[in-house]
């Protein structure tokens, strides 16, 4: 049966911060990053914008069926042959920014198109702008349905950064398979990683469930 | 001769070695969608239930289920399990329970949201009709679920193959892995293997996912 090595736990509960550290911050970068391709992505595909749309269909495309994981070892053990060599955090970043765009452009498009037309034209009517409609209009209504399904993808791409161990950045998940190495403490190590995860994402997720609750209730229209 | 490169993925079996890996990862999702697909629709089933214990205990293992990362669910099965209760399960087999109990977890709260879909007038209707609760299901019910339940289903199957991408790190040999093996063989002959094997892979894997998304969105659109 299990029986945990407090004393280990102390020792390397140290590790454990620092790499929550490092997992923390690429999966912030990445996913603002993420959240700014959402933005132009779905803006475009919502105005239609001629050429533009059929390159960011076929980004969603590529991006939403491939894994992370190939991705990211294409960013950082094939580029470098062409000449791009980038920092493992930097693929780290780009690769959650490249999979997590295309799963907010949807979401975020999905919102967009969920407002009624009307809303549209009675902005118009009333003589605002084509920016003021969509800064004051469309965008606040389109924001309230796609909460739910930003959080969604928020949570999942936090969770895809414990790939980040299979291109050697010292993430949650690099410093458990090291210690399993180093000292054959495996059930200490996967203890730790899991309360780890669980210290990182059980609030986020409580967060998000309030957030949609609220949402809920501060529907606009109909 | 000075070339791009792009030869190695063609060199001997080189190609046909990287589709059997990514036969290895296809089989690990087909196996587990497939035992997800029966599990799923009785865990639906259970979560529906007005049982506060059932509903407690389907909340918590939803919740674990999903909160964790896939890949830290298949060291604990992989490594955490061996250690703690000295089963030595093989690799593939942990990557296959693992993804067995993520799918039923994920397919058990697609059947529970569909159901609940249905209007509750439909259950009015058909027992207005005299019909009995199996006629019900069998008939009104069940219909209208597979329904709106066939595209999510194959939606979590590409994401199951995609997933599946990770049992490479816990020392299955699948298609990144031969990949790797193909780049360090040929490591002074072709110095840029690594560009095009892993590009190889990257395309691979697209073009086993898309034409699945693809059939999950046209559904989607004919049945809405």
């Amino acid at each position: 049966m299990i029986h945990l090595d407090w004393n280990f736990i102390t020792k390397y509960a140290p590790l454990y911060a620092e790499a929550a550290k490092l997992t923390v911050f690429i999966a912030f970068w990445g996913i603002l990053l993420a959240f700014a391709v959402g933005v132009l992505c779905s803006a475009a595909l919502y105005y239609k914008v001629p050429v533009l749309r059929r390159i960011i269909s076929a980004y969603i495309e590529l991006s939403r069926n491939t894994p992370l994981l190939v991705q990211l070892f294409f960013l950082y053990f094939g580029l470098p042959n062409i000449g791009i060599v980038l920092s493992g955090e930097a693929c780290a970043i780009i690769g959650i920014a490249f999979l997590g765009g295309s799963y907010m452009t949807e979401t975020l498009r999905s919102g967009l198109e969920s407002v009624d037309k009307i809303q549209e034209e009675s902005a118009a009517s009333l003589g605002l702008n084509k920016w003021l409609t969509m800064k004051e209009i469309i965008f606040p209504q389109a924001m309230a349905v796609s909460v739910p399904g930003i959080c969604a993808n928020v949570i999942f791409l936090i969770k895809e950064t414990s790939v980040v161990s299979g291109i050697a950045l010292a993430d949650l998940m690099y410093v458990a398979k090291d210690l399993i190495g180093l000292y054959y403490k495996t059930d200490e190590a996967l203890t730790m990683l899991v309360v780890a995860y669980l210290i990182i994402l059980l609030p986020v997720s409580i967060i998000a469930t309030l957030l949609e609750r609220r949402l809920r209730h501060a529907g606009f229209g109909n | 001769m000075q070339a791009s490169g792009i030869e190695v993925l063609f060199l001997g079996s080189n190609f046909a070695r990287l589709l059997e890996g990514l036969w290895v990862t296809m089989r690990i999702s087909i196996l587990a969608v497939l035992m997800s697909i029966p599990l799923g629709i009785l865990f639906g089933l259970f979560m529906t239930l007005q049982n506060p214990i059932a509903k407690a205990v389907s909340r918590v293992y939803l919740e674990f289920i999903r909160i964790m990362p896939q890949l830290v669910l298949l060291f604990i099965a992989y490594f955490g399990v061996t250690r703690a209760f000295g089963w030595n399960w093989d690799a593939e087999f942990s990557a296959v329970l693992v993804f067995t109990l993520w799918g039923t977890a994920e397919m058990g709260d697609l059947v529970r949201g569909a159901l609940n879909s249905i209007p509750r007038h439909q259950y009015d209707s058909a027992q207005a009709l005299g019909m009995s609760r199996l006629q019900t299901f069998s008939y009104i019910i069940i219909p209208q679920t597979l329904r709106r339940l066939l595209p999510p289903t194959i939606n979590l199957t590409t994401r199951m193959i995609k997933t599946t991408s990770l049992v490479v790190l816990i020392g299955i040999t699948e298609v990144l892995k031969v990949g790797k093996q193909i780049i360090d063989v040929n490591r002074f002959r072709y110095p840029t293997a690594s560009l095009w094997v892993y590009g190889a892979v990257f395309i691979l894997y697209f073009l086993a996912c898309w034409p699945i998304s693809v059939l999950a969105r046209y559904l989607e659109k004919r049945w809405r």
